[in-house]
């Protein structure tokens, strides 16, 4: 069981992150919980400062930018 | 170099190629549309502000495309970890220029302000040096860089990004001279992130910088294609109908009020920089001084309430009113200053 976790305040690039990887997760029926990070004490933990940032099973994948469905999925299946 | 990436440079080297001859040819096309597709009288005021707005919004919109492209490249070599490792523990004053220039080149978005300052905070970027890249970062802006280039010319962009740098690096370190920590939220010092693994930067293609490049572009033109336009549009009405000389009084230099008055109108509205150098560029046509407009933009890019709002979660109130004191204060020198030599 993959643990995703979307760290970020609320922008609108944080929310447009968080959907697009429900999406990818679906249609390559991966199995994982999605939750979101939102309280900023909590992303500064991950050592983040740039918000959005994908955090899967603990470890920064990216931050900062919103990769594209392809690119996010290649990496998602590559730690499934 | 791999092989494909000749080919990449070959298609960016075209496309500049075919942007030079649309741009070369933009004002007689614009002349054409008014005057023989539309017929207006050449000199009649509504005609006059078409061709404004035919001329003035492409060329913005393409100086727009091409510097958001080249700076989204650049900036792929600027992450916020290699500035605050640059940053980090340095007290003296140059610690204030190096982030004020960094403040320039580093991506960096207002929603990002909380992680980002809490960031440099804690491992140990003093607190003045912070404030001048926080300052630097928003006030020295490709788009504000781009449409003063486009609507006065090169010698405004370089009044501008040199009295922007200097305000950063000053306002920073009058901050850190006052020794202001007791004013950031104390559980901001408590945090202590788990180290991360170094991201591995070194292995970014240029396929993957012209893609960030590609990415700037479209975030941002999407963001401010309306505003260029509206503000543009504001300044075609005004260039054909408010008559010349009508802001002197107001705006003019001797009017000793008209700078901070302008400083204190320009904090409460919009933070964007695409549709108020538009609107500048006619105040200053129509009689206000260069000071004054100068004043008031950069007040409107660099005081912005929401971000004030969105750093009331870490500061407390006395260091952000000192925040927007001291920058206001620079501003304001800034504005004298320049009605004072011009």
């Amino acid at each position: 069981m993959m643990d995703i976790k979307i760290l970020g305040t609320g922008c609108p690039k944080c929310k447009a992150l968080e959907k697009l990887t429900r999406e990818v997760v679906a249609k390559a029926s991966i199995e994982a919980t999605i939750s979101k990070v939102e309280n900023v004490i909590d992303i500064m933990r991950y050592n983040v400062m740039m918000t959005p940032a994908l955090v899967v099973n603990e470890k920064v994948l990216m931050k900062g930018r919103i990769p594209s469905a392809d690119e996010l999925q290649r990496l998602l299946t590559n730690i499934a | 170099m791999h092989k494909t990436d000749f080919a990449r440079i070959g298609w960016i080297s075209g496309g500049v190629i075919v942007w030079l001859i649309v741009y070369h040819f933009l004002q007689p096309v614009a002349d054409w549309f008014v005057d023989s597709l539309l017929r207006m009288t050449p000199g009649a005021r509504l005609a006059e502000a078409v061709r404004f707005f035919v001329f003035e919004y492409p060329k913005v919109m393409m100086l727009l495309l091409l510097i958001i492209f080249f700076v989204g490249i650049i900036r792929t070599f600027f992450t916020p970890e290699r500035t605050r490792k640059a940053l980090e523990g340095r007290r003296t004053f140059t610690g204030n220029i190096m982030a004020s220039l960094l403040g320039v080149v580093t991506p960096f978005c207002s929603c990002s302000a909380i992680p980002l300052f809490l960031g440099f905070v804690e491992s140990g970027v003093p607190l003045g040096v912070t404030f001048s890249f926080l300052i630097a970062s928003p006030m020295i802006n490709e788009v504000a860089i781009i449409l003063l280039y486009g609507l006065f010319g090169w010698e405004t962009v370089f009044i501008y990004i040199s009295t922007g740098l200097v305000i950063a690096m000053l306002a920073g370190a009058v901050i850190g001279w006052l020794k202001l920590e007791k004013w950031v939220e104390p559980w901001v010092f408590d945090i202590h992130p788990e180290q991360q693994e170094e991201e591995k930067t070194l292995g970014i293609t240029l396929a993957l910088r012209m893609q960030a490049g590609w990415d700037a572009v479209k975030e941002i033109i999407g963001k401010v294609w309306i505003y260029v336009a509206l503000g543009i549009a504001v300044g075609a009405g005004a260039h054909g109908y408010v008559p010349q000389g009508f802001m002197i009084s107001l705006m003019g230099s001797s009017a000793w009020y008209s700078v901070p008055l302008s400083v204190l109108i320009g904090i409460p509205l919009y933070s964007n920089a695409a549709g108020i150098v538009p609107i500048v560029s006619v105040l200053i046509e129509k009689g206000a001084s260069l000071g004054t407009s100068l004043a008031f933009m950069m007040s409107v890019i660099a005081l912005s309430l929401p971000e004030m709002i969105i750093l009331r979660k870490v500061l407390r109130l006395p260091l952000i009113f000192t925040f927007i004191g001291v920058v206001g204060t620079g501003i304001m020198i800034v504005g004298y200053l320049f009605n004072w030599i011009f």
